[in-house]
């Protein structure tokens, strides 16, 4: 059983919530393999998708996780959402809790979302991501990918490169990291490094070039080239120059060392397309993970909760 | 009519007074302090075990009539006032419509001389609905009862402006009330930078964006001669600025809340407590023991509590989304009992320093001693009184403390504004 | 909870004696190994068809498919009970076709008999599904009966049958166990 009734944060979680979750993983991935990729395993529980903010990846991860376990899920995404009208998330959390669903998946523009469901209803909360705090299924099919790739986590040397200020995705990879016994170092521009790295409990590496060799996973955040405010960093291919990942860096990297991304990619910006499309880039398996760890998660979540005497 | 404040400890050190004392009140106005007095006919309080002082004044308070009647009226914040301690209250200017011309000033205090609880004083806005951009009428305002001027909220962002606005309120006596910080810096943070907004993924309001405005305006205070105040400081950096600037003779005066003082960043964990999302934001430990130490030695004038009162359903939202403030008109007097009167280095005497005389001579308001001849506005506190701080406690519409679920040792249980009751025995005068 | 055992009514020699006649019972019913597979549920089912399958090549001289099947994701008790450890399911052959004959150590409600149907199908469409357990204790709860049973064990509900493999246990025996306290059965 996990120690936790939510996955919202990963400071939350025990070490072994997460190895529970990565093992029960394991036997999921079994089923994605199969012809009949369905398990009756969640029939008649309800998994609602509150994607509050645009997602097709995590969403549509969610989503089949939800349907291959059998579950009716609904998606109540941030175009069709009652928020725009006015309606507070706690509203909207009063409302679905009367509905009564039995998981929630939230994605939500700002930090500390999830909180608020758990305050209005009794469903399980899974944090899909909440503006630039945590998104810890992503770092739970990271280190999934990780361990099935290197066989272990224990020791491993993490690189994340890129905007470690604005990125829930970093946010739960490094506290997640270090919690299974792996060393994340953080890698980029100062004005993309979040106010105390080190509060975070990584260490700070300034030049990609330096710290590649020493590398047994180079893991490229997005660059948000969306942002409204001005970039952090003169222009696209100054950042590409110093942080982006092309064959030439690959080749400084150690020889069993991974490429990771948690998508989508812009392709020449963060990763050269010659590497996304390579043997060490391990994107399209991060997502092939997620959505057995996503179905771990969920059952693992709402099995057995009506327990409570000995099994 | 006559009143008498028997056997109670008298406390101002305006007057250098700490001892036992009866206190004879006659129309309004104090007419002796002295051991043993006896009144023929009228009213005894007894105040044995209590602390009488002069009246406490909030010199920066949200009451939010008119436009934000949900949140607080006059008449609700005034009573949160009195149940405080509080004999007077600034208004901040930023309700709807802002109070940013003389009608707007004569519509608060027609409203706070017909409902008021406690005196209310009036401050209008530095510029034209505090946009930064156009000079208010501030003339017109002092001429309808404005005392200081400000465009709190936000601070004046254009310093060529906010010059201009210190040279022109200097014809007036007029103190400028500056909330320090640069937009540009603090941008959309909403808790300290540092460690809780690396902890928390939120956006970070550095110390830099309050400290840079705090230089800046002591710069054009020494330009322009302006009195100048500076709001809700929250920074060790500010307060240094403070006491040099203090040393070198310029009249610049600063403010401190409760929730600076008594809290720091640490509270905020990943419940993402909204009670506890402040403008300027909760900092470290260090700046809050600055704070202190400010307050201690003199460079802080005036504990101020930057009542903000708002509904629950605003407070309920995404950290992010919610409102900036708490209240702190009910709490501030427990507060300063409770925490700093209890230290060997902070007396009753700097109480009454901090939140009787500081806050009147920071705005230039009228004084108030406990003297012979004083118009009667006094704070009777009962030192022992315990309070637990929760909803139902509230006279204000609203419940947004930062400090709610704690229980508070010390508690006002006589307020007199011009000698009538606004508070007796704990209760708010109807 | 903890359990005493109350009496062994398998030892190694009988468990030995009834997995012989069980692949002889098996190759006669599906005359021969030609379109025959196993699949053990986890976990002593899933041993117990390895034995079967050694016993079938000795008898027979031809290698029949073993696969293993978790059924923790089909259970009908979800929602009380949840596996703290499920295993991987591993059945390296199509199904599609097959004889295949289910394995499990114990057949009790005949509920994991249930799960393990329905897991079995979303492999495929087997031409047949035969059921073998080494120990039959009763007390059925869905209309489901083994087609080749190594032992009829008469049982109360308060009590266990639990049966002890070489390769897992060290040693081979079924044993019926009761509880040191009161509660319900597992």
């Amino acid at each position: 059983m996990l120690s936790t009734r939510h996955i919202i944060d990963v400071q939350d979680m025990t070490v072994d919530d997460i190895n529970l979750i990565l093992d029960t993983a394991e036997s999921f991935k079994e089923v994605n393999e199969r012809r009949i990729k369905k398990l009756p395993t969640l029939r008649g529980r309800t998994v609602v998708n509150l994607f509050l903010e645009p997602s097709t990846r995590t969403r549509t991860s969610f989503e089949i996780a939800a349907k291959r376990l059998s579950a009716d899920g609904i998606n109540f995404t941030a175009s069709a959402s009652a928020t725009v009208k006015g309606e507070s998330l706690a509203d909207t959390a009063a409302t679905l809790s009367a509905m009564a669903c039995d998981l929630v998946v939230i994605r939500h523009k700002y930090a500390g979302a999830p909180r608020i469901l758990t305050q209005q209803m009794d469903a399980h909360i899974v944090n899909g991501g909440d503006g630039m705090h945590q998104h810890p299924t992503q770092a739970l099919l990271d280190l999934f990918t990780m361990r099935e790739k290197l066989g272990k986590l224990e020791g491993l040397r993490v690189g994340i490169v890129g905007d470690i200020a604005h990125s829930r995705v970093a946010g739960s990879l490094i506290p997640a990291l270090r919690m299974v016994g792996a060393t994340p170092v953080v890698i980029g521009p100062p004005t993309l490094m979040p106010a105390r790295p080190e509060v975070l409990g990584a260490e700070f590496v300034p030049s990609l070039d330096e710290a590649l060799p020493g590398l047994d996973v180079a893991y490229l955040l997005r660059v948000q080239m969306e942002r409204a405010e001005g970039m952090p960093f003169p222009s696209v291919r100054e950042y590409s120059r110093l942080f982006g990942m092309n064959s030439q860096r690959v080749a400084m990297l150690p020889n069993h060392a991974i490429v990771m991304h948690p998508g989508p990619m812009n392709r020449g910006v963060e990763i050269s397309a010659e590497v996304a499309d390579s043997e060490r880039s391990l994107v399209l398996h991060q997502v092939n993970s997620g959505v057995a760890v996503r179905m771990a998660v969920m059952y693992l979540l709402l099995g057995g909760e009506a327990s409570g005497a000995s099994a | 009519m006559a009143l008498l404040l028997r056997g109670g400890r008298v406390v101002d050190p305006a007057v250098g007074l700490d001892e036992i004392a009866d206190i004879i009140i006659r129309d309004g106005v104090i007419v002796e302090i002295g051991p043993d007095l006896t009144i023929p006919k009228g009213i005894t309080i007894e105040c044995a075990e209590k602390i009488v002082v002069p009246g406490l004044v909030d010199i920066h308070t949200h009451l939010r009539e008119p436009g934000f009647e949900y949140k607080e009226d006059i008449a609700s914040g005034t009573r949160a006032a009195a149940h405080g301690g509080f004999t007077a209250v600034c208004a901040m200017p930023n309700t709807s419509p802002i109070c940013d011309e003389g009608s707007a000033v004569r519509f608060i205090v027609e409203r706070a001389a017909a409902h008021g609880k406690v005196r209310v004083y009036p401050i209008g806005t530095i510029t034209v609905a505090s946009k930064g951009a156009a000079l208010a009428e501030m003339g017109d305002m002092v001429a309808e009862g404005a005392i200081a001027f400000s465009d709190d909220g936000s601070g004046v962002q254009d310093t060529g402006m906010m010059r201009l606005a210190m040279d022109y309120a200097k014809q007036f006596g007029t103190t400028i009330l500056s909330h320090c910080e640069d937009e540009s810096l603090a941008g959309k943070g909403v808790v300290n930078e540092g460690v809780v907004s690396t902890r928390l993924g939120l956006v970070g309001w550095p110390s830099a964006a309050e400290e840079i405005h705090v230089a800046r305006d002591i710069a054009l205070c020494e330009l322009t001669g302006c009195r100048l105040h500076l709001a809700h400081l929250s920074t060790a950096g500010s307060v240094a600025m403070v006491r040099s600037a203090k040393e070198r003779g310029l009249p610049v005066t600063c403010e401190v809340t409760p929730h600076h003082l008594f809290l720091d960043e640490d509270a905020l964990t990943p419940e993402y407590n909204t009670s506890l999302k402040m403008n300027p934001p909760l900092r470290t430990a260090a700046d809050k023991e600055a704070l202190i130490a400010g307050l201690i030695d003199g460079t802080v004038d005036a504990i101020a509590t930057d009542h903000a009162p708002h509904a629950v359903h605003e407070k309920a939202l995404e950290f992010e989304l919610a409102p900036f403030g708490s209240t702190g008109l009910e709490t501030a007097l427990s507060l300063a009992m409770t925490h700093l009167v209890s230290r060997d280095d902070f007396s009753m005497s700097d109480l009454v320093r901090v939140m009787a005389h500081g806050p009147r001579s920071c705005l230039g308001l009228p004084t108030m001693r406990l003297e012979a001849g004083s118009v009667a506005d006094i704070t009777v506190i009962d030192p022992e009184a315990r309070v637990e701080i929760n909803a139902p406690f509230f006279e204000s519409k609203s419940s947004n403390s930062a400090f709610m679920g704690t229980t508070l040792l010390g508690k006002a249980s006589e307020v007199l504004v011009g000698g009538q009751f606004a508070l007796r025995n704990g209760k708010v005068v109807d | 909870m903890s359990y005493r055992t109350k009496a062994t009514v398998m030892d190694g020699e009988a468990i030995s004696r009834a997995v012989t006649r069980i692949a002889h019972e098996i190759l006669e019913f599906n005359k021969g190994a030609g379109n025959l597979a196993l699949v053990g549920i986890v976990t002593r089912g899933a041993s117990l068809a390895d034995i079967l399958a050694a016993k079938i090549a000795e008898i027979e001289g031809a290698t029949v498919p073993v696969g293993t099947l978790d059924i923790s994701f089909y259970r009908d008790d979800l929602a009380t009970r949840l596996n703290p450890e499920v295993h991987r399911s591993d059945i390296p052959f199509d199904v599609e076709g097959k004889d295949v004959v289910l394995v499990d150590d114990v057949l009790y409600t005949g509920r994991t008999i249930r799960s393990a149907m329905d897991a079995l199908m979303d492999y495929g469409r087997p031409c047949s599904v035969q059921l073998a357990v080494l120990v039959d204790r009763g007390h059925r709860e869905l209309p489901i009966r083994a087609d080749y049973v190594g032992k009829n064990v008469p049982s109360s509900r308060r009590e266990r049958v639990k049966v002890y493999l070489q390769s897992l246990d060290g040693r081979d025996a079924a044993e019926i166990l009761e509880e040191n306290h009161k509660g319900g059965d597992e």
